[in-house]
């Protein structure tokens, strides 16, 4: 970026740009002018503030940049947390609470009441941070801020923000050390030992923990610099030398034999020989085994009964265990009555949740304890077929259709198992829907545009009988053709008509209970988006919801159907989107997936949103049965020439993904908020 | 039409790429026995795999491997019948046919290699379809020849399943044609070895270099669409070998590649940070 300051003309020309000002009226001048004092830097700040605010709402993009062009140069490097003070604001209470947090913050500012310009906010951090731990092995973290740095081995908590550091970019790598030593903790058995003993025999466990926790961070480090040497460098940059009398704990923690019982070892000697103060290292969270080991505990459980099923299940299927019948699944080595489950080469044989569950306790075991493993002999197993609650349902009316459903076990279908009901899909408040056009109008602007250059109206068609231009490769061709005395074709023109895209799309909504709140309203409002966006397009396009309880009561919810225009009644319906029961996907994709081949179009594309794997009332359709009755449904539909394509908001979703649709045809995303732009992106690509 | 009355501009003229010495090709499976089967059988091949994985050079070993000539044509939405199968130019005043890359494959039993068939206009894939079924041959409209193929001509397509459009499907007939083999990244080690030869780096560097690559393959769905291929390793490699620093090696030739998005590549640098 050259670091020339933008001129008064130059910044009003570009804020005009961002807040389409023309269009309503306002100017930019005044912004304008007062910007023009600042450094090139901050005035591309402002700038990208103003235009992330525009695509929010206008006002909110107005409110930014004129409040911005009076702080900004006061507000220096603090400029972009008071804009997400003022987002955020926005988002919780609309705009009179935007204006009030902005001044807030430039007052608190003023006053001094921040420690420094270089702190980070987690919000600025997070989006980063989570790819980054994403990348790295072992079992996904969630990350969320909280009061204190510290893991459960599930969810990573990291506080609301960090100023220890002079700049910036210090405080940032110490969020990233702070963050991968709590990862190291998941990955390198922290959990694995039991500190409880040791802790009663403090006086003051609180400190007993941070010493704990500290013999940890030594030893990790050491895990980590042996597979990410640059990031462990990092670390031992940011904390310097170890103090005198802690450089030998250090160095025989870093041996590559160290466990946590070492630790633990060294945590007693301290003990025995008394500790002095308690040393404070920045980069070091604070440690909670017993609730992570709670948490563990549970999941070991958990993951013990997946696998011990898979195993069970490859079984019983077919007693020399894996079975020709499943293809995808190469067969299991069986020895005697012990399955070594082998993690290079036999985890393969399990189905994905199975796989998932067996590296996630090799994980937390360091390996698969052999009675895992142990064939749980004769009759200990029995088959689930008998899950079948539909008295508890009280079903009144008649099903609409039956549809069969695959049962991998038998590989066989049962034939009219499902009970498929098309509901009355609720009406919801269409006000809703009108709020959210309003306060998305320029993201909705923006999504139309991208989606017009869809249409391909200006791609030229070479060779044509006639259009508006010549086509001079043609005409050359013609006329060598002409002269050698072969007939010359007589497309010789460009023609710039739309192409005709003939493209149906059905959108098949998750209305399951875990969908509840947060994804609930992701959902709705991307579709809000969509509907705004494909219109634009003009492909033909339905959305239905799906929910059920149980095989005799799987319902099916037209919000849209091909036939309905977008009108008040639709979005009323959008708007009455709601959180309902379970996931049994493979009969709403049988369903839907036949309206959709009755559809005229040469193309026919499904999108499912979901938040994660199929799952229904009762064992049987959770796990690997309803995977493999979806994924059934999803070839089936294939071979009616329907693509699908999954949107998942799953942290857990990229290992049976695959599995179900294919390694090409899945997103996963980390946050419900991104859905609307990841949908309109994916639907450009698949489309483009 | 006599050829050596009319001798065509040298320069238009499709090239034969006799390769002299063996193309580096690190078998990852039994794709070695596969395609000389089918190249034994007279069976045309499709490679499907992920960019960056080798189908290109694969393509290129066997050629040697088979002592055939290699015609590799990158395919676009453009590429028209004429552009494969050939034309009549007007030299001076005279009409001169020129062969395009599939007829002169076909005419010198060479292997013909149409990369990213998909791109191609649906019209134009037609042309293949004589190819590769048991007549083997080409039918030149607009001269009024039919080429049988020689014993020596095999056509190979390549395509990459994970970056297609719907509106960009290859149609089952076309896919039913070929013997297919699947490419995908190869195991650490092997990569580290690809990675070593190619970039000129030394073992330790290598397999940095292939953990980085398989950290990024992790954010496939999670920011990425694609982590990142040998390819873009051996680019790295390759500037880390003249002299660049890793970390600015890595960040040029692997993360600008693959993330535009701040928070990815921001991600991506602190990866290469980690790593090195
Ligand atoms: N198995 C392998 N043996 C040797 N080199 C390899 C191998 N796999 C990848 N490479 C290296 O990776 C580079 C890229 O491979 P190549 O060009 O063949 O990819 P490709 O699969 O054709 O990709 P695209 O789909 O983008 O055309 C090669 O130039 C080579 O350096
Ligand atoms: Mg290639």
């Amino acid at each position: 970026m050259s670091e020339r300051k933008l001129f008064a003309h130059e910044l009003e020309a570009r804020l005009d740009e961002l807040l389409l000002l023309s269009l309503r009226q306002r100017s930019a001048a005044e912004p304008a002018a007062l910007l023009e004092a600042l450094p090139r830097q901050l005035q591309e700040r402002v700038l990208h503030w103003a235009g992330v605010a525009a695509q929010t709402s206008d006002d909110l993009g107005w409110l930014i940049a004129s409040r911005a062009a009076e702080q900004a140069a006061s507000l220096g490097g603090r400029l972009d947390d008071w804009a997400r003070a003022g987002l955020d604001a926005y988002d919780r209470s609309g705009l009179a609470a935007t204006r009030r947090a902005l001044n807030d913050f430039a007052a608190a500012h003023q006053a001094g009441v921040f420690e420094s310009q270089e702190g980070v906010a987690f919000g600025a951090i997070e989006g980063r941070l989570s790819r980054f731990l994403h990348a790295l092995e072992g079992r996904p973290l969630k990350l969320v801020s909280g009061p204190k740095a510290w893991t459960d081995s599930e969810t990573l908590w990291l506080p609301e923000r960090i100023d220890a550091a002079p700049d910036a970019a210090g405080n940032r790598r110490l969020y990233k050390a702070i963050a991968a030593l709590l990862w190291a903790q998941t990955r390198f058995g922290t959990f694995n030992v039991d500190p409880e003993p040791e802790l009663a025999q403090w006086p003051a466990p609180e400190a007993a923990l941070r010493w704990f926790a500290l013999f940890e961070a030594m030893r990790l480090e050491a895990c980590l610099a042996r597979e990410l040497p640059g990031l462990a460098a990092d670390i031992a940059g940011l904390r310097g030398p170890w103090p005198a009398q802690l450089a030998s704990t250090a160095a025989a923690l870093a041996q590559a034999a160290a466990t946590a019982a070492d630790s633990l070892a060294c945590l007693a000697e301290l003990r025995r020989v008394g500790a002095g103060e308690t040393p404070n290292f920045p980069h070091v969270g604070a440690l909670d085994p017993l609730a992570a080991r709670r948490v563990r505990a549970v999941r070991i459980a958990r993951d013990t009964a997946t696998l011990r099923q898979a195993l069970n299940l490859l079984r019983a299927v077919d007693p020399s265990a894996g079975g020709q019948d499943h293809p995808d699944y190469p067969p299991l080595a069986a020895e005697g009555q012990t399955q070594h489950v082998d993690p290079q080469a036999e985890f393969l044989a399990l189905p994905p949740p199975a796989r998932e569950a067996a590296r996630s306790l090799q994980q937390d075991l360091g390996e698969i304890p052999p009675e895992v493993l142990q064939a749980a002999g004769p009759g200990a197993w029995q088959p689930v077929d008998g899950v079948d609650s539909s008295a508890a349902v009280g079903v009144t009316t008649q099903p609409d259709a039956f549809y069969d459903e695959w049962d991998y076990r038998r590989a066989a279908w049962r034939h009219g198992w499902c009970h498929l009901y098309e509901m009355r899909a609720p009406v919801g408040d269409h006000a809703w829907v009108d709020e959210v056009r309003r306060r998305h109008a320029h993201l909705i602007r923006s999504i139309r545009r991208r989606f017009e250059a869809l249409r391909g109206e200006d791609k030229p068609q070479r060779r044509q009988f006639d259009g508006e231009e010549i086509d001079l490769d043609a005409q050359v061709e013609a006329r060598a053709d002409r002269k050698s005395g072969t007939e010359p074709s007589p497309r010789l023109f460009i023609h710039r008509r739309r192409i005709e895209r003939s493209l149906a799309v059905m959108f098949m909504v998750d209305m399951s209970g875990s969908t509840k709140v947060w994804v609930n309203d992701a959902e709705r409002e991307s579709l809000v988006l969509l509907c705004e966006a494909i219109e634009a397009l003009g492909d033909s396009y339905a959305i239905y919801g799906f929910s059920g309880w149980t095989r005799t009561h799987c319902d099916i919810y037209p919000v849209k159907r091909f036939s309905d225009r977008y009108d008040a009644a639709t979005r009323s319906r959008i708007a009455g989107i709601e959180a309902r029961d379970y996931t049994r996907m493979g009969v709403a994709v049988r369903h839907l997936s036949g309206l959709l081949a009755r559809q005229n179009t040469r193309h026919k594309l499904l999108v499912t949103l979901s938040d994660g794997r199929p799952d229904d009332y009762g064992d049987e359709y959770r796990g690997r049965y309803g995977i493999e009755d979806t994924r059934r449904a999803l070839l089936e539909a294939r071979e009616k020439g329907i693509r699908s394509y999954c949107v998942t908001i799953d942290r857990h979703g990229a290992d049976y993904l695959p599995q179900l649709y294919g390694p090409a045809h899945y997103a996963v995303i980390d946050d419900a908020r991104k859905l609307p732009q990841k949908i309109a992106e994916i639907y450009r690509k698949l489309t483009g | 039409m006599n050829p050596a009355r009319n001798p065509a501009p040298r320069a238009l003229a499709t090239p034969l790429v006799h390769l002299a010495s063996e193309p580096y090709y690190h078998a990852t499976g039994d794709e070695l026995e596969v395609f000389a089967a089918a190249a034994n059988s007279r069976l045309p091949v499709m490679l499907k795999g992920p960019t960056g994985c080798g189908k290109t050079r694969f393509v290129e070993h066997m050629a040697w491997r088979l002592k055939r000539p290699l015609v590799t044509v990158a395919c676009h939405d453009d590429l028209t019948t004429a552009d494969l199968v050939g034309r009549y130019l007007i030299v001076g005043d005279e009409t001169v046919w020129m062969d395009g890359p599939l007829t002169a494959a076909v005419r010198a039993g060479a292997i013909c290699y149409l990369d990213e068939i998909v791109e191609a206009r649906k019209d134009t894939t037609v042309v293949i379809h004589p190819l590769t079924d048991s007549r083997r041959a080409l039918p030149v409209e607009k001269r009024g020849e039919y080429i049988e193929a020689p014993p020596d001509f095999m056509l190979v397509i390549s395509y990459n399943p994970g970056y297609q459009s719907v509106l960009k499907e290859m149609k089952p007939s076309t896919r039913q044609r070929f013997v297919a083999l699947d490419f995908d990244y190869p195991e650490a080690e092997t990569e580290a070895r690809i990675v070593a030869h190619e970039g000129g780096v030394d073992d330790e560097t290598a397999k940095r270099l292939v953990k980085l690559g398989g950290l990024t393959r992790k954010l496939k769905g999670a920011g990425l669409d694609e982590g990142a291929g040998t390819r873009l390793l051996v680019h790295a490699a390759q500037l880390i070998a003249s002299g660049m620093s890793p970390a600015i090696a890595c960040t040029a030739a692997i993360a600008r590649p693959l993330a535009d998005e701040t928070d990815t590549r921001d991600a991506l640098d602190d990866l290469i940070r980690a790593v090195f």
